[in-house]
């Protein structure tokens, strides 16, 4: 980012003005944009080079086996795992990182972060909260919004994931159904530019993934731009604007859901789509 | 109430017990409250002790953590008269030798300033031990969340990590609360005069040890049960928003 800078300063003439304004407008519209990320745990290498360019108001589907990293992925763009090398940039901001990958600047972690709602495979709702509190705890102590205004919002918000009379209910005391909706109402209340799902349907009962996969199908019909990580082929095909298939780190295979699932190039990717049925 | 006493056979006892002089009533109170003060200011350095000390150990440096290891060994091994003995006279000592190398010359040290700092040096390294446990109990996935939510490390603390184990340090909590109230009784040995020295003395210049020692007993026994009523409570706030146990597990 500091070259960019640099190269801001100087003066420039009307075509590089112009070109330099279209790579603007170009970013603009990127949400999220990863490049050659590594990630290494040990000796094991899980991540061997994956880029990916999310648009605005794409949704993003990343499906592979299990152990090829794409919970990894999600999970490096947060840096809840720290990546060891690569370039993240979310909405035009480039994460800083140092030579081994660790980042140089913990507040813009956290910065970053308060933008990105994440949903967890095991949910991870706060258990001495109630749903309101769970909702309303990071709008009021991390993005300081009035209380009276988050509290507001938060009832907006789980009315609208079918929870409206559970505010007052602690998780505990509720289905992983119900409890995956709170914790998708706790990344909306953030309002985040992107939102991440680690396979939000996996710990699920069978009869209870429908409920949680229809909020998602509704945020994906208003146009958020979401990542997806998921087991749910078909969930993936109807609602994907992009599928990436990950295989042993590497991105082997991506496109538009159609082709991919309809017509898949890679024979892992056909072998793969034939065990998951 | 005096014909009670009577038939009882008591009046004499009252009569020691009774709160304003010649009665030793009011000394035993007095102990008593010198006890609690203690005992408070204890629990309390402790705790912070053990916060720091738990965390130290949890996600400090290496250099941190054996120094820490150190401590709540040491402290853990060496029976508690015997650290009281050390840490009040080596206490005291380095603090005049400071002020004395400073031209300050020797301070009195006041006696309950002594007994929390020595009382508490204890308490923490029980506590870095309860604290430690209780912070790996709380599931990881809530700390996740969390951070991934950019909360701060000491907005994390405060917001998810303490409430989320306070459920797993109570009864612990609980237990070196107790210790702390009877372990003021150890600072009888360096003069300090908490509620078993005062008793002591009552008893020594009346003769009526039975009497003393089981008015200190009573008083003893009342700020346990006061104490686990309370404690009861904050356990009860704790476990909030966790299903009750009972039942299970059978």
């Amino acid at each position: 980012m500091g070259g960019a800078d640099a190269l801001k300063k100087k003066p420039m003439g009307a075509t590089e003005a112009a070109r330099d304004a279209n790579a603007d407008n170009a970013a603009e519209n990127e949400a999220i944009r990863v490049t050659d990320l590594h990630k290494s745990f040990g000796a094991l290498e899980v991540l061997k080079g994956v880029s990916l360019t999310a648009q605005k108001g794409d949704v993003v589907a990343i499906i592979g086996g299990s152990g090829s990293g794409k919970s990894t992925f999600l999970r490096c763009i947060n840096f809840l795992e720290t990546p060891s090398t690569g370039q993240i940039i979310v909405n035009g901001e480039e994460i800083l990182m140092r030579q081994d990958g660790s980042p140089v600047d913990c507040r813009q972690i956290e910065r970053i972060r308060t933008r990105l709602g994440m949903v967890f495979q095991a949910f991870n709702l706060w258990t001495h909260r109630t749903l309101l509190e769970n909702v309303i705890e990071v709008p009021v102590y991390v993005l300081k919004v009035p209380r009276d205004e988050a509290i507001k919002r938060a009832r907006v918000l789980l009315e609208r994931v079918g929870l409206g009379d559970k505010a007052d209910t602690f998780p505990a005391f509720l289905s992983g159904g119900q409890q995956q909706r709170a914790a998708i109402a706790r990344a909306l209340a953030v309002e985040p530019s992107v939102m991440l799902f680690d396979e939000p349907t996996s710990a699920l009962d069978p009869e209870l993934v429908g409920e949680v996969l229809t909020v998602i199908r509704d945020l994906a019909a208003e146009g958020r731009t979401m990542l997806l990580v998921t087991h749910e082929m078909k969930f993936a095909r109807e609602v994907a604007t992009h599928v990436v298939y990950l295989f042993e780190g590497r991105i082997e295979e991506q496109g538009p859901p159609e082709q991919l699932f309809g017509n898949p190039q890679s024979a892992r990717l056909q072998q793969f789509l034939q065990t998951v049925g | 109430m005096e014909f009670f006493f009577e038939t009882l056979g008591l009046t004499e006892s009252a009569k020691l017990l009774s709160l304003s002089p010649p009665g030793w009533g009011g000394n035993l109170l007095r102990g008593l409250a010198n006890s609690l003060q203690i005992a408070f200011g204890a629990f309390g350095f402790g705790l912070l002790i053990g916060l720091f000390g738990a965390y130290g150990k949890l996600y400090g440096g290496v250099v941190l953590r054996d120094l820490l290891a150190v401590y709540t060994t040491v402290i853990r091994a060496v029976p508690e008269l015997v650290l009281i003995l050390i840490l009040y006279y080596v206490g005291t000592d380095l603090i005049n030798k400071i002020s004395e190398a400073m031209g300050y010359g020797r301070v009195e040290i006041s006696g309950v300033v002594a007994g929390i700092w020595v009382l508490g040096v204890v308490q923490g390294a029980y506590a870095t031990e309860v604290l430690r446990g209780a912070i790996q109990a709380v599931p990881p996935g809530q700390i996740e969340a969390a951070r991934a939510y950019g909360m701060p490390p000491f907005m994390l603390m405060r917001r998810v990590t303490i409430p989320a184990m306070m459920s797993f340090a109570t009864p612990g909590l609980a237990n070196l609360w107790l210790i702390a109230t009877k372990d003021t009784a150890l600072l009888a040995i360096v003069g300090f005069s908490e509620l078993t020295l005062e008793t002591r003395q009552a008893a020594a210049s009346t003769r009526a040890y039975f009497t003393f020692f089981l008015a200190a007993g009573a008083l003893y026994l009342i700020v346990t049960l006061c104490s686990g009523a309370v404690f009861a409570r904050i356990e009860k706030w704790a476990r909030r928003g966790q299903p009750s146990l009972k039942g299970a597990g059978r």
